[in-house]
Protein backbone atom coordinates (compact mmCIF):
# COMPACT_ATOMS: atom_id res chain seq x y z
CA UNK A 1 0.00 0.00 0.00
CA UNK A 2 1.22 3.74 -0.92
CA UNK A 3 0.07 7.09 -0.20
CA UNK A 4 -1.45 8.77 -3.37
CA UNK A 5 0.22 11.86 -2.55
CA UNK A 6 3.93 13.21 -1.90
CA UNK A 7 2.50 15.80 0.84
CA UNK A 8 0.56 15.18 3.99
CA UNK A 9 -1.74 18.66 3.64
CA UNK A 10 -5.09 17.85 5.46
CA UNK A 11 -7.62 15.19 5.49
CA UNK A 12 -10.39 16.47 3.26
CA UNK A 13 -8.63 14.77 0.13
CA UNK A 14 -7.70 12.02 2.15
CA UNK A 15 -9.40 8.87 1.11
CA UNK A 16 -10.78 6.78 3.72
CA UNK A 17 -7.94 3.71 2.66
CA UNK A 18 -5.70 5.79 3.21
CA UNK A 19 -6.87 6.69 6.69
CA UNK A 20 -6.73 3.23 7.80
CA UNK A 21 -3.36 2.70 6.17
CA UNK A 22 -2.10 5.47 8.22
CA UNK A 23 -3.93 4.40 11.47
CA UNK A 24 -2.96 0.33 11.24
CA UNK A 25 0.70 1.74 10.44
CA UNK A 26 1.02 3.78 13.63
CA UNK A 27 -1.18 0.86 15.78
CA UNK A 28 2.33 -1.19 15.21
CA UNK A 29 4.58 1.66 15.52
CA UNK A 30 3.69 2.33 19.27
CA UNK A 31 5.64 -0.67 20.44
CA UNK A 32 8.73 1.16 19.11
CA UNK A 33 7.88 4.02 22.56
CA UNK A 34 7.47 1.17 24.40
CA UNK A 35 11.14 -0.57 24.03
CA UNK A 36 14.29 0.15 26.11
CA UNK A 37 16.00 1.07 22.99
CA UNK A 38 13.49 3.29 21.46
CA UNK A 39 15.10 4.01 17.77
CA UNK A 40 14.98 1.62 14.78
CA UNK A 41 16.96 2.27 11.43
CA UNK A 42 14.71 2.68 9.02
CA UNK A 43 14.63 6.40 7.98
CA UNK A 44 18.62 6.44 8.23
CA UNK A 45 20.10 9.23 6.24
CA UNK A 46 17.14 11.30 5.92
CA UNK A 47 16.82 14.25 6.88
CA UNK A 48 13.35 16.28 8.48
CA UNK A 49 13.05 19.91 9.00
CA UNK A 50 10.34 21.10 11.41
CA UNK A 51 9.78 24.78 9.84
CA UNK A 52 7.46 26.96 12.69
CA UNK A 53 5.82 29.95 12.12
CA UNK A 54 3.36 29.57 15.23
CA UNK A 55 4.35 28.48 19.03
CA UNK A 56 4.20 24.67 20.12
CA UNK A 57 5.53 22.55 22.32
CA UNK A 58 3.39 19.40 21.87
CA UNK A 59 3.15 18.99 17.94
CA UNK A 60 6.98 20.40 17.42
CA UNK A 61 8.21 17.90 20.12
CA UNK A 62 6.32 14.42 18.61
CA UNK A 63 7.50 15.24 15.52
CA UNK A 64 11.26 15.44 16.06
CA UNK A 65 10.55 12.26 18.57
CA UNK A 66 9.10 10.40 15.97
CA UNK A 67 11.70 11.46 13.09
CA UNK A 68 14.54 10.71 15.49
CA UNK A 69 13.00 6.86 16.87
CA UNK A 70 13.08 6.48 13.17
CA UNK A 71 16.75 7.16 13.13
CA UNK A 72 16.22 10.44 10.57
CA UNK A 73 18.14 13.43 11.33
CA UNK A 74 15.95 16.38 12.81
CA UNK A 75 16.41 20.42 11.97
CA UNK A 76 14.34 22.61 13.87
CA UNK A 77 13.76 26.26 12.64
CA UNK A 78 11.27 28.55 14.33
CA UNK A 79 10.33 31.79 12.64
CA UNK A 80 11.79 33.69 16.24
CA UNK A 81 15.30 32.56 15.66
CA UNK A 82 15.45 32.15 11.74
CA UNK A 83 15.91 34.61 8.89
CA UNK A 84 11.97 35.79 8.85
CA UNK A 85 12.69 38.49 11.39
CA UNK A 86 15.02 39.55 8.78
CA UNK A 87 12.13 39.96 6.76
CA UNK A 88 12.95 36.78 4.41
CA UNK A 89 9.64 35.46 2.64
CA UNK A 90 8.34 31.94 3.23
CA UNK A 91 9.21 31.30 -0.08
CA UNK A 92 13.17 32.47 0.00
CA UNK A 93 13.23 30.38 3.01
CA UNK A 94 11.79 27.76 1.75
CA UNK A 95 13.61 27.49 -1.58
CA UNK A 96 16.73 28.10 0.82
CA UNK A 97 16.28 24.65 2.97
CA UNK A 98 15.48 23.21 -0.28
CA UNK A 99 18.76 23.42 -1.47
CA UNK A 100 20.04 21.98 1.55
CA UNK A 101 18.45 18.60 0.00
CA UNK A 102 16.06 17.56 3.04
CA UNK A 103 13.54 14.84 2.50
CA UNK A 104 10.51 15.76 4.26
CA UNK A 105 9.68 19.62 5.29
CA UNK A 106 7.23 20.05 8.31
CA UNK A 107 5.82 23.15 8.48
CA UNK A 108 3.37 25.24 11.06
CA UNK A 109 2.21 28.84 10.18
CA UNK A 110 -0.47 31.16 10.78
CA UNK A 111 -1.56 31.85 7.39
CA UNK A 112 -4.14 28.82 5.98
CA UNK A 113 -2.43 27.27 2.63
CA UNK A 114 0.93 27.54 3.30
CA UNK A 115 1.58 23.87 3.80
CA UNK A 116 -0.11 23.99 0.49
CA UNK A 117 2.01 26.56 -1.06
CA UNK A 118 5.46 24.60 -0.45
CA UNK A 119 4.29 21.66 -1.62
CA UNK A 120 3.59 22.85 -4.95
CA UNK A 121 6.62 24.37 -4.84
CA UNK A 122 9.43 21.95 -3.58
CA UNK A 123 10.02 18.40 -4.55
CA UNK A 124 10.32 17.19 -0.59
CA UNK A 125 7.55 15.78 0.88
CA UNK A 126 5.43 18.59 3.16
CA UNK A 127 4.01 18.05 6.29
CA UNK A 128 1.02 20.42 7.14
CA UNK A 129 1.42 20.70 11.06
CA UNK A 130 -1.06 23.40 11.05
CA UNK A 131 -1.90 26.41 8.84
CA UNK A 132 -3.86 29.13 10.03
CA UNK A 133 -8.08 28.46 11.10
CA UNK A 134 -7.66 25.68 7.68
CA UNK A 135 -6.44 22.16 9.00
CA UNK A 136 -4.48 20.39 11.11
CA UNK A 137 -4.24 16.62 9.41
CA UNK A 138 -1.59 14.98 11.99
CA UNK A 139 -3.95 15.96 15.34
CA UNK A 140 -6.82 14.32 13.43
CA UNK A 141 -5.24 11.23 12.64
CA UNK A 142 -3.92 10.89 16.33
CA UNK A 143 -7.48 11.84 17.74
CA UNK A 144 -8.85 9.10 15.31
CA UNK A 145 -6.09 6.33 16.26
CA UNK A 146 -7.55 7.35 20.19
CA UNK A 147 -10.77 6.98 19.40
CA UNK A 148 -10.17 2.84 17.37
CA UNK A 149 -8.04 2.26 20.00
CA UNK A 150 -10.62 2.62 22.51
CA UNK A 151 -14.11 2.18 21.07
CA UNK A 152 -12.53 -0.34 19.00
CA UNK A 153 -13.90 1.51 15.98
CA UNK A 154 -15.12 4.89 14.29
CA UNK A 155 -18.11 3.93 12.23
CA UNK A 156 -21.62 4.42 13.86
CA UNK A 157 -19.72 6.09 16.99
CA UNK A 158 -21.49 10.02 17.90
CA UNK A 159 -18.82 12.64 18.67
CA UNK A 160 -19.28 15.34 20.35
CA UNK A 161 -17.18 18.93 19.50
CA UNK A 162 -17.13 21.73 21.42
CA UNK A 163 -15.75 24.91 21.71
CA UNK A 164 -14.36 27.86 19.02
CA UNK A 165 -14.83 26.05 15.69
CA UNK A 166 -14.88 28.53 13.44
CA UNK A 167 -11.29 29.16 14.61
CA UNK A 168 -10.40 25.63 14.60
CA UNK A 169 -8.13 23.75 12.52
CA UNK A 170 -8.29 20.84 14.75
CA UNK A 171 -11.72 20.80 14.41
CA UNK A 172 -11.90 20.85 10.67
CA UNK A 173 -9.82 18.39 10.15
CA UNK A 174 -11.49 16.29 12.72
CA UNK A 175 -14.82 16.69 10.90
CA UNK A 176 -13.69 15.59 7.49
CA UNK A 177 -12.11 12.83 8.69
CA UNK A 178 -14.64 11.51 11.67
CA UNK A 179 -17.52 11.97 8.88
CA UNK A 180 -15.67 10.10 6.44
CA UNK A 181 -14.96 7.31 8.54
CA UNK A 182 -18.64 6.83 9.42
CA UNK A 183 -19.37 8.26 13.03
CA UNK A 184 -22.06 11.32 13.82
CA UNK A 185 -20.25 14.30 14.44
CA UNK A 186 -22.44 17.00 16.76
CA UNK A 187 -20.79 20.65 17.21
CA UNK A 188 -21.18 22.87 19.72
CA UNK A 189 -20.40 26.28 20.71
CA UNK A 190 -21.10 30.32 20.75
CA UNK A 191 -22.95 31.05 17.79
CA UNK A 192 -20.49 33.43 16.66
CA UNK A 193 -17.86 30.48 16.67
CA UNK A 194 -20.03 28.61 14.58
CA UNK A 195 -19.05 28.69 10.94
CA UNK A 196 -22.45 29.40 8.38
CA UNK A 197 -23.15 26.57 6.23
CA UNK A 198 -21.29 24.03 8.51
CA UNK A 199 -24.03 21.53 8.63
CA UNK A 200 -22.91 20.98 4.53
CA UNK A 201 -19.92 19.22 6.00
CA UNK A 202 -22.45 16.72 7.34
CA UNK A 203 -22.33 17.12 10.90
CA UNK A 204 -25.39 18.35 13.54
CA UNK A 205 -25.16 21.87 14.80
CA UNK A 206 -26.58 22.05 18.38
CA UNK A 207 -26.49 25.47 20.45
CA UNK A 208 -26.91 23.77 23.76
CA UNK A 209 -24.16 22.14 25.47
CA UNK A 210 -26.44 19.75 26.99
CA UNK A 211 -27.99 18.50 24.25
CA UNK A 212 -24.59 18.29 21.77
CA UNK A 213 -23.13 15.94 24.54
CA UNK A 214 -26.25 13.80 25.54
CA UNK A 215 -25.58 9.85 24.46
CA UNK A 216 -21.86 11.50 22.96
CA UNK A 217 -19.47 8.42 22.97
CA UNK A 218 -16.66 10.49 22.42
CA UNK A 219 -16.05 14.23 24.00
CA UNK A 220 -13.78 16.70 22.56
CA UNK A 221 -13.38 19.75 23.78
CA UNK A 222 -11.17 22.57 21.74
CA UNK A 223 -9.18 24.82 23.37
CA UNK A 224 -10.90 28.27 23.85
CA UNK A 225 -8.18 30.53 22.00
CA UNK A 226 -8.02 33.50 24.96
CA UNK A 227 -5.68 35.19 22.37
CA UNK A 228 -9.10 35.91 20.41
CA UNK A 229 -10.61 37.50 23.14
CA UNK A 230 -10.18 40.85 22.35
CA UNK A 231 -12.33 40.76 19.26
CA UNK A 232 -15.19 40.44 21.54
CA UNK A 233 -16.12 36.74 20.29
CA UNK A 234 -17.40 36.21 23.51
CA UNK A 235 -18.62 38.17 26.78
CA UNK A 236 -16.46 36.98 28.86
CA UNK A 237 -14.37 33.89 29.36
CA UNK A 238 -17.00 33.40 32.65
CA UNK A 239 -19.83 33.57 30.88
CA UNK A 240 -18.11 31.34 28.35
CA UNK A 241 -17.25 28.61 30.59
CA UNK A 242 -20.56 28.46 32.38
CA UNK A 243 -22.32 27.75 29.13
CA UNK A 244 -19.85 25.77 27.52
CA UNK A 245 -17.55 23.98 30.17
CA UNK A 246 -17.45 19.90 30.40
CA UNK A 247 -17.85 19.30 33.98
CA UNK A 248 -19.03 16.54 36.38
CA UNK A 249 -22.90 17.58 36.04
CA UNK A 250 -23.42 17.79 32.03
CA UNK A 251 -20.99 14.82 31.65
CA UNK A 252 -22.86 12.42 32.90
CA UNK A 253 -25.39 13.16 29.97
CA UNK A 254 -23.03 11.50 28.09
CA UNK A 255 -22.61 7.50 27.80
CA UNK A 256 -21.32 5.87 30.81
CA UNK A 257 -18.10 4.83 28.88
CA UNK A 258 -17.55 8.35 26.87
CA UNK A 259 -14.17 9.25 26.85
CA UNK A 260 -13.07 12.96 26.78
CA UNK A 261 -10.30 13.99 24.28
CA UNK A 262 -8.66 17.76 24.31
CA UNK A 263 -5.83 18.67 21.74
CA UNK A 264 -4.05 21.13 24.23
CA UNK A 265 -3.04 23.38 25.73
CA UNK A 266 -5.73 23.09 28.54
CA UNK A 267 -7.23 26.09 29.84
CA UNK A 268 -8.36 24.92 33.29
CA UNK A 269 -11.64 25.85 34.25
CA UNK A 270 -12.84 27.10 31.05
CA UNK A 271 -13.34 24.75 28.45
CA UNK A 272 -12.85 21.47 30.88
CA UNK A 273 -12.87 21.24 34.73
CA UNK A 274 -9.76 20.27 36.09
CA UNK A 275 -11.20 16.64 37.41
CA UNK A 276 -12.30 16.20 34.39
CA UNK A 277 -9.29 16.53 32.05
CA UNK A 278 -7.15 14.36 35.47
CA UNK A 279 -10.50 11.79 35.28
CA UNK A 280 -11.41 8.52 34.51
CA UNK A 281 -13.35 9.21 31.13
CA UNK A 282 -9.79 11.85 30.28
CA UNK A 283 -7.29 10.38 27.40
CA UNK A 284 -5.31 13.61 26.69
CA UNK A 285 -2.01 12.00 27.51
CA UNK A 286 -3.08 9.14 25.74
CA UNK A 287 -3.67 11.37 22.51
CA UNK A 288 -0.08 12.62 23.30
CA UNK A 289 1.50 9.08 23.08
CA UNK A 290 -0.58 8.29 19.62
CA UNK A 291 1.05 11.36 18.14
CA UNK A 292 4.47 9.84 18.11
CA UNK A 293 2.86 7.00 16.55
CA UNK A 294 1.00 8.71 14.11
CA UNK A 295 3.88 11.11 12.58
CA UNK A 296 6.27 7.99 12.43
CA UNK A 297 3.72 6.54 10.60
CA UNK A 298 3.53 9.01 8.24
CA UNK A 299 7.66 9.96 8.13
CA UNK A 300 7.36 6.21 7.29
CA UNK A 301 4.81 6.43 4.91
CA UNK A 302 6.10 9.56 3.06
CA UNK A 303 9.91 8.48 2.90
CA UNK A 304 11.61 6.75 0.68
CA UNK A 305 11.42 5.24 -3.24
CA UNK A 306 10.13 6.73 -6.36
CA UNK A 307 9.99 3.38 -8.21
CA UNK B 1 2.49 -24.87 -17.46
CA UNK B 2 3.38 -24.48 -13.98
CA UNK B 3 4.16 -27.37 -12.37
CA UNK B 4 3.70 -27.99 -8.47
CA UNK B 5 5.64 -30.49 -6.54
CA UNK B 6 4.44 -31.51 -2.39
CA UNK B 7 7.69 -32.16 -0.58
CA UNK B 8 6.38 -32.63 2.84
CA UNK B 9 2.67 -33.02 4.12
CA UNK B 10 0.98 -32.54 7.27
CA UNK B 11 2.52 -35.61 8.79
CA UNK B 12 6.11 -34.67 7.88
CA UNK B 13 5.72 -31.48 8.73
CA UNK B 14 4.11 -32.13 11.98
CA UNK B 15 7.74 -34.75 12.68
CA UNK B 16 10.20 -32.71 11.27
CA UNK B 17 8.94 -30.30 14.41
CA UNK B 18 9.08 -32.22 16.80
CA UNK B 19 12.22 -33.48 15.94
CA UNK B 20 13.58 -30.00 15.95
CA UNK B 21 11.61 -29.17 19.37
CA UNK B 22 13.65 -32.14 20.67
CA UNK B 23 17.22 -30.83 19.40
CA UNK B 24 16.06 -27.25 20.95
CA UNK B 25 15.35 -28.53 24.32
CA UNK B 26 18.88 -30.96 23.68
CA UNK B 27 21.22 -27.98 22.20
CA UNK B 28 20.22 -25.44 25.18
CA UNK B 29 19.85 -28.30 28.19
CA UNK B 30 16.14 -27.54 28.40
CA UNK B 31 14.67 -24.73 28.76
CA UNK B 32 15.45 -22.22 31.37
CA UNK B 33 15.93 -18.77 29.87
CA UNK B 34 14.54 -20.57 26.73
CA UNK B 35 12.27 -17.98 24.79
CA UNK B 36 10.62 -18.79 20.95
CA UNK B 37 10.06 -15.59 18.28
CA UNK B 38 8.82 -16.28 14.88
CA UNK B 39 9.56 -14.07 12.01
CA UNK B 40 6.05 -12.55 10.68
CA UNK B 41 4.31 -14.02 8.60
CA UNK B 42 5.65 -17.17 7.60
CA UNK B 43 7.61 -18.00 11.25
CA UNK B 44 5.15 -17.15 13.33
CA UNK B 45 2.51 -20.25 13.68
CA UNK B 46 6.05 -22.75 12.96
CA UNK B 47 7.31 -20.81 16.69
CA UNK B 48 3.36 -21.52 18.34
CA UNK B 49 3.95 -25.38 16.84
CA UNK B 50 7.36 -25.17 18.37
CA UNK B 51 6.59 -23.76 21.56
CA UNK B 52 3.78 -25.77 22.24
CA UNK B 53 5.80 -29.00 21.40
CA UNK B 54 8.65 -28.06 23.44
CA UNK B 55 5.92 -26.97 26.56
CA UNK B 56 4.85 -30.37 26.13
CA UNK B 57 7.86 -32.15 26.22
CA UNK B 58 9.16 -30.62 29.10
CA UNK B 59 5.43 -29.48 30.84
CA UNK B 60 6.21 -25.99 31.52
CA UNK B 61 5.35 -22.70 29.98
CA UNK B 62 7.91 -21.32 27.89
CA UNK B 63 8.04 -17.72 26.66
CA UNK B 64 7.21 -16.56 23.11
CA UNK B 65 7.25 -13.67 20.79
CA UNK B 66 6.42 -12.43 17.80
CA UNK B 67 8.89 -9.94 15.38
CA UNK B 68 7.93 -7.89 12.63
CA UNK B 69 11.37 -6.89 10.78
CA UNK B 70 9.81 -4.53 7.91
CA UNK B 71 11.69 -1.40 9.71
CA UNK B 72 15.21 -3.62 9.75
CA UNK B 73 15.08 -4.47 5.82
CA UNK B 74 17.87 -3.44 4.33
CA UNK B 75 15.57 -2.51 1.56
CA UNK B 76 12.63 -0.76 3.37
CA UNK B 77 12.91 2.46 1.70
CA UNK B 78 14.39 1.19 -2.02
CA UNK B 79 10.96 0.59 -4.04
CA UNK B 80 7.75 3.15 -3.97
CA UNK B 81 5.61 0.93 -1.89
CA UNK B 82 5.99 1.11 1.24
CA UNK B 83 5.39 -2.93 3.06
CA UNK B 84 3.03 -2.87 5.72
CA UNK B 85 3.94 -2.95 9.51
CA UNK B 86 2.83 -5.40 11.63
CA UNK B 87 2.88 -5.81 15.40
CA UNK B 88 6.05 -6.90 17.01
CA UNK B 89 5.17 -8.64 20.30
CA UNK B 90 8.54 -9.20 22.73
CA UNK B 91 7.17 -7.77 26.12
CA UNK B 92 10.24 -8.90 27.97
CA UNK B 93 13.73 -7.88 28.02
CA UNK B 94 16.24 -10.30 25.87
CA UNK B 95 18.93 -9.60 27.83
CA UNK B 96 21.00 -12.82 28.85
CA UNK B 97 18.26 -14.72 27.23
CA UNK B 98 18.54 -18.11 25.22
CA UNK B 99 16.50 -16.93 21.52
CA UNK B 100 15.51 -19.61 19.28
CA UNK B 101 14.47 -16.76 16.35
CA UNK B 102 12.13 -19.32 14.13
CA UNK B 103 11.50 -18.62 10.16
CA UNK B 104 9.81 -20.51 7.27
CA UNK B 105 12.04 -20.44 4.69
CA UNK B 106 15.88 -19.63 5.03
CA UNK B 107 16.78 -18.07 1.25
CA UNK B 108 19.04 -14.95 1.08
CA UNK B 109 20.14 -14.74 4.86
CA UNK B 110 18.79 -10.92 4.70
CA UNK B 111 15.79 -11.27 6.87
CA UNK B 112 17.91 -13.02 9.07
CA UNK B 113 20.25 -10.23 9.47
CA UNK B 114 17.50 -8.12 9.38
CA UNK B 115 16.02 -9.84 12.34
CA UNK B 116 19.11 -9.97 14.79
CA UNK B 117 19.45 -6.25 14.26
CA UNK B 118 16.15 -6.29 15.69
CA UNK B 119 16.78 -9.08 18.57
CA UNK B 120 19.67 -6.68 19.75
CA UNK B 121 17.37 -3.41 20.20
CA UNK B 122 14.98 -5.60 22.99
CA UNK B 123 18.19 -6.31 25.32
CA UNK B 124 21.63 -8.38 24.74
CA UNK B 125 20.92 -11.93 24.74
CA UNK B 126 23.08 -14.74 25.80
CA UNK B 127 22.57 -16.62 22.30
CA UNK B 128 20.32 -16.31 19.36
CA UNK B 129 19.65 -19.77 17.55
CA UNK B 130 18.30 -20.35 14.42
CA UNK B 131 15.10 -22.06 13.54
CA UNK B 132 14.06 -23.06 10.29
CA UNK B 133 11.57 -25.75 8.24
CA UNK B 134 13.05 -25.05 4.87
CA UNK B 135 16.52 -25.09 4.01
CA UNK B 136 16.93 -23.76 0.31
CA UNK B 137 20.11 -22.45 0.14
CA UNK B 138 21.70 -19.45 -2.23
CA UNK B 139 22.88 -17.49 0.58
CA UNK B 140 24.12 -13.60 0.21
CA UNK B 141 25.47 -13.32 3.83
CA UNK B 142 27.55 -15.33 6.00
CA UNK B 143 23.82 -16.82 7.84
CA UNK B 144 23.29 -20.84 8.86
CA UNK B 145 20.27 -22.29 10.90
CA UNK B 146 20.72 -24.59 13.81
CA UNK B 147 17.91 -26.26 13.67
CA UNK B 148 16.46 -27.46 10.33
CA UNK B 149 13.42 -29.30 9.30
CA UNK B 150 14.43 -30.66 6.05
CA UNK B 151 17.35 -28.99 3.47
CA UNK B 152 15.86 -28.43 -0.16
CA UNK B 153 18.26 -27.45 -2.84
CA UNK B 154 16.24 -25.37 -5.32
CA UNK B 155 16.38 -23.44 -8.31
CA UNK B 156 16.12 -19.23 -8.01
CA UNK B 157 13.47 -19.58 -11.11
CA UNK B 158 11.64 -21.92 -8.10
CA UNK B 159 9.16 -20.95 -5.63
CA UNK B 160 9.31 -22.63 -2.25
CA UNK B 161 5.75 -21.97 -0.28
CA UNK B 162 5.53 -23.35 3.05
CA UNK B 163 1.34 -23.70 4.29
CA UNK B 164 0.90 -24.04 8.37
CA UNK B 165 -2.31 -23.04 9.76
CA UNK B 166 -4.51 -23.56 12.32
CA UNK B 167 -6.28 -26.60 10.34
CA UNK B 168 -3.23 -28.67 10.83
CA UNK B 169 -3.95 -31.44 8.30
CA UNK B 170 -3.79 -28.70 5.20
CA UNK B 171 0.01 -28.56 6.37
CA UNK B 172 2.44 -28.73 3.62
CA UNK B 173 5.55 -27.20 1.69
CA UNK B 174 4.94 -27.33 -2.01
CA UNK B 175 7.73 -26.58 -4.50
CA UNK B 176 6.07 -24.16 -7.46
CA UNK B 177 8.03 -23.59 -10.69
CA UNK B 178 8.07 -20.18 -11.29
Amino acid sequence: MKLSSKDMLGIRDLPREEIDLILDTAASFKEISERTIKKVPTLRGKTVITLFFEASTRTRTSFEIAAKRLSADTINISASTSSVVKGETLIDTARNLESMNPDIIVIRHSAAGAAQILAGLLKQSIINAGDGAHEHPTQALLDMLTIREKKGRIEGLTVAIVGDIAHSRVARSNIYGLIKMGANVVICGPAMMIPRGIERMGVTVCCSMRDAIRNADVVMMLRMQLERQEKNLFPSLREYAQQFSLNRDNIRLAKDDVIVMHPGPVNRGVEIAPDIADGPSSVILEQVANGVAVRMALLYLLSGGTK
Amino acid sequence: MKKNTVVMDAESVDRSLTRMAHEILERNRGTDNLIIIGIRKGGVPLAERLTEKISAIEGTEIMSGTLDITLYRDDVLTTGIRPPIEKTYIPFPLDKKRVVLVDDVLFTGRTIRAAMDALMDFGRPAIIQLAVLIDRGHRELPIRADFIGETLPSSLWENVRVTVTDDRSADEVVIEEG
